[in-house]
């Protein structure tokens, strides 16, 4: 069963009303609702792609935040084979938030690193919700450099509200852990590619997303702080979310356009978590593309392309 | 200077605690209370006499105090985009723009200007906290790639005094986009083997943090400066509970091994002439006021001279 998005409510009711029709002819026989429910079911099909064709950007924080859409978890089991989790920052703790360890894509041995936000209210309170601690990044720099000195291409995948405002997280120096990150992505002389899956929140996302290629899902974002939070500070309200997901240009297309992401990946209709195994394999195949694109570029080759990359952004603006 | 201290202030404080003072000629310490007379202020580069307080020090007012008879050259930082994402929010972003230049008499939220120090040549970038919060946008972030570019062509180092809110969330993305360009810089000052200080001020948060502010080869701190990622009031809502005494304070982070040192600003130019010659390989400063290299640093908006006159003034003025 679908957990419908507020926005989605017409459709809800559609929906609901087509499975009625179909209980009550499974309770009497002799009723025929074929017709009916199917005229509903063309109605509701045409209501999710009229609701899905042109997203509002609050909309699309909605669908990228949406609890059932696939996460890093889900990813990895699917696309990638022999996946053998590598843990701890070697210095205070495993964060669960974070993944990550070897894995074959297409046979190639690489490091997966990537979010996790947990799918149940369990796995999500180990998960953190997918906000990072120090050790998260500590962890995410320790497998960085060890593809870098086996030669292996890294792929993150990004799904993360931000890094976790906590106190340990402050006094473990979460900034320090988030620069590091950031700079251990710019020095490996592998390819490093970031899918950005759900939510890309703010630095936590940064340091596992400066990348040679950054691809990001057609519903998710990508922004220097979340529409609440902008909301609470620039209209002393965090109920102007809607304004200030609109005035950040978090959109895939957006970033797309600022240069900030090379790639989209289509959804399907209705947004990730209506059909994840479509999603799960465009990511698939979008990964293998942009690997393809950077394979047999030395390593001088690959710092200098995400130096340059990362320079000569913003060089352009949005079109007005 | 010592005898204002000691003789005049009472009867200044008697005379003026509770009335209304011209703005321009008296600040009033938000640390002890004392009313400062604004030149003995900015001759003690802005820390209160009386209770050590560091109160906000702009960019320019930081390099005359830094560099050798206040001398220093400005780097000439690429202009970005202007509003590259056509930012609204109740007011324009060109518009904020137009009040903090105003406001400020500055193009942007940071300084970049080459010098000596202790006849050291340095580079040197300060960041402006009174212009939007010290944000770092684009400019920001190219400043901060032409001072590495100007340090790595100049074979200096690169001092950068940090003070900010964090990003500059009217340039969104961008904003958040000079974390990875900030630390692009610092890599290329890296690979020179060129000493990188941060000074970090009095608040440095967010996103700053998270880049050049905490890469530095030294780390050092004014004392009691906030210096965090998330800011305390995000944090108790999180978390629920008080936090302690001190918390994301410059000592508090030196304690936890985030910092080399904690150095009142009275003490950091010393200090930083120590440290850079050091690193440098150079043989020990000969610390002190030194007058202005007469060579090729050219004058910057004040010259040695101004600053001479204005050191008198302030005599004959409180005389
Ligand atoms: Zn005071």
């Amino acid at each position: 069963m679908t957990q419908y998005l507020d926005f989605e409510k017409p459709l809800a009711e559609i929906e609901g009303k087509a499975e009625e029709l179909r209980a009550l002819a499974r309770a009497n026989e002799e009723m025929d609702v074929a017709d009916e429910a199917a005229a509903l079911d063309t109605k509701a099909a045409q209501l999710l792609e009229d609701l899905y064709k042109d997203l509002t950007p609050w909309r699309k924080c909605q669908v990228a935040r949406h609890p059932e859409r696939p996460h890093c978890r889900d990813y990895i089991d699917a696309l990638f084979t022999e996946y053998t989790p590598l843990a701890g920052d070697r210095n205070f703790a495993d964060d669960h938030a974070v993944m990550g360890g070897l894995a074959r894509f297409n046979d190639q041995p690489v490091m997966v690193i990537g979010h996790e936000k947990g799918s149940d209210t369990k796995s999500r309170i180990e998960r953190n919700f997918g906000m990072a601690r120090p050790e998260g990044y500590r962890k995410a720099i320790r497998l960085m450099q060890m593809a870098d000195k086996f030669g292996l291409p890294v792929v993150t995948l990004v799904d993360t509200p931000g890094a976790y405002p906590g106190k340990g997280a402050e006094e473990r120096g979460q900034s320090e852990a988030i620069a590091r990150a950031t700079e251990a992505c710019l020095q490996i002389r592998v390819p490093l590619i970031s899918v950005v899956i759900g939510e890309g929140g703010s630095g936590g996302a940064v340091a596992f997303a400066t990348a040679n290629r950054v691809a990001m899902l057609e519903h998710s974002i990508y922004s220097v702080i979340s529409p609440e939070g902008c909301a609470s500070i620039l209209w002393k309200d965090a109920e102007k979310m809607r304004e200030a997901a609109e005035a950040l240009r978090l959109t895939a297309q957006n970033l797309k356009e600022l240069g900030v992401a090379d790639t989209i990946i289509p959804e399907p209709k209705g947004g990730a978590h209506r059909d994840r195994p479509e999603t799960i394999a465009a990511v698939g195949a979008a990964i293998e593309t942009l690997l393809k694109e950077l394979d047999g570029k030395d390593g001088d080759a690959l710092v200098q392309d995400r130096r340059k990359k990362f320079l000569d952004m913003g060089s352009k603006g949005l079109a007005a | 200077m010592n005898w204002i201290t000691n003789y005049v202030r009472p009867r200044i404080n008697s005379i003026f605690s509770r009335r209304e003072v011209p703005e321009n000629l008296w600040q009033k310490c938000d640390g002890c209370g004392t009313m400062l007379f604004h030149r003995e202020l900015s001759d003690n580069l802005k820390v209160c006499t009386s209770c050590g307080h560091h109160m906000g020090i702009t960019p320019r007012d930081r390099f005359k105090g830094l560099f050798d008879g206040g001398i220093f050259t400005e780097v000439e930082v690429p202009e970005p985009v202007t509003d590259p994402l056509k930012f609204k929010d109740q007011k324009k972003y060109p518009d904020r723009m137009k009040s903090a230049q105003k406001s400020t008499g500055e193009k942007e939220a940071m300084l970049v200007a080459t010098g000596e120090i202790g006849r050291t040549p340095i580079v040197a970038a300060a960041q402006d906290f009174s212009f939007m919060g010290g944000s770092m946008g684009m400019y920001v972030g190219n400043a901060i790639i032409a001072a590495a570019e100007k340090a790595v062509e100049l074979g200096r180092p690169l001092v950068l005094f940090s003070a900010a809110g964090g990003a500059r969330m009217q340039e969104g993305i961008l904003s958040l986009m000079q974390m990875p360009r900030t630390t692009v810089a610092i890599q290329m000052l890296k690979e020179a083997d060129l000493p990188y200080i941060v000074v970090l001020t009095h608040p440095t948060t967010g996103g700053v943090t998270a880049s050049y502010a905490m890469l530095g080869d030294v780390q050092i701190a004014e004392p009691n400066a906030l210096i965090c990622f998330a800011g305390p009031r995000v944090i108790e809502q999180t978390i629920r509970e008080k936090l302690p005494e001190g918390f994301q304070r410059a000592e508090y982070l030196l304690d936890h091994g985030m910092l080399d040192r904690v150095t009142p600003r009275t003490e950091m130019r010393d200090e930083l002439i120590t440290i850079t010659r050091m690193l440098l390989g150079l043989s020990p400063a000969i610390q002190g006021d030194l007058p202005a290299p007469d060579a090729d640093e050219t004058t910057a908006p004040d010259t040695a001279e101004d600053q001479t006159a204005e050191n008198t003034e302030t005599e004959a003025d409180v005389k």
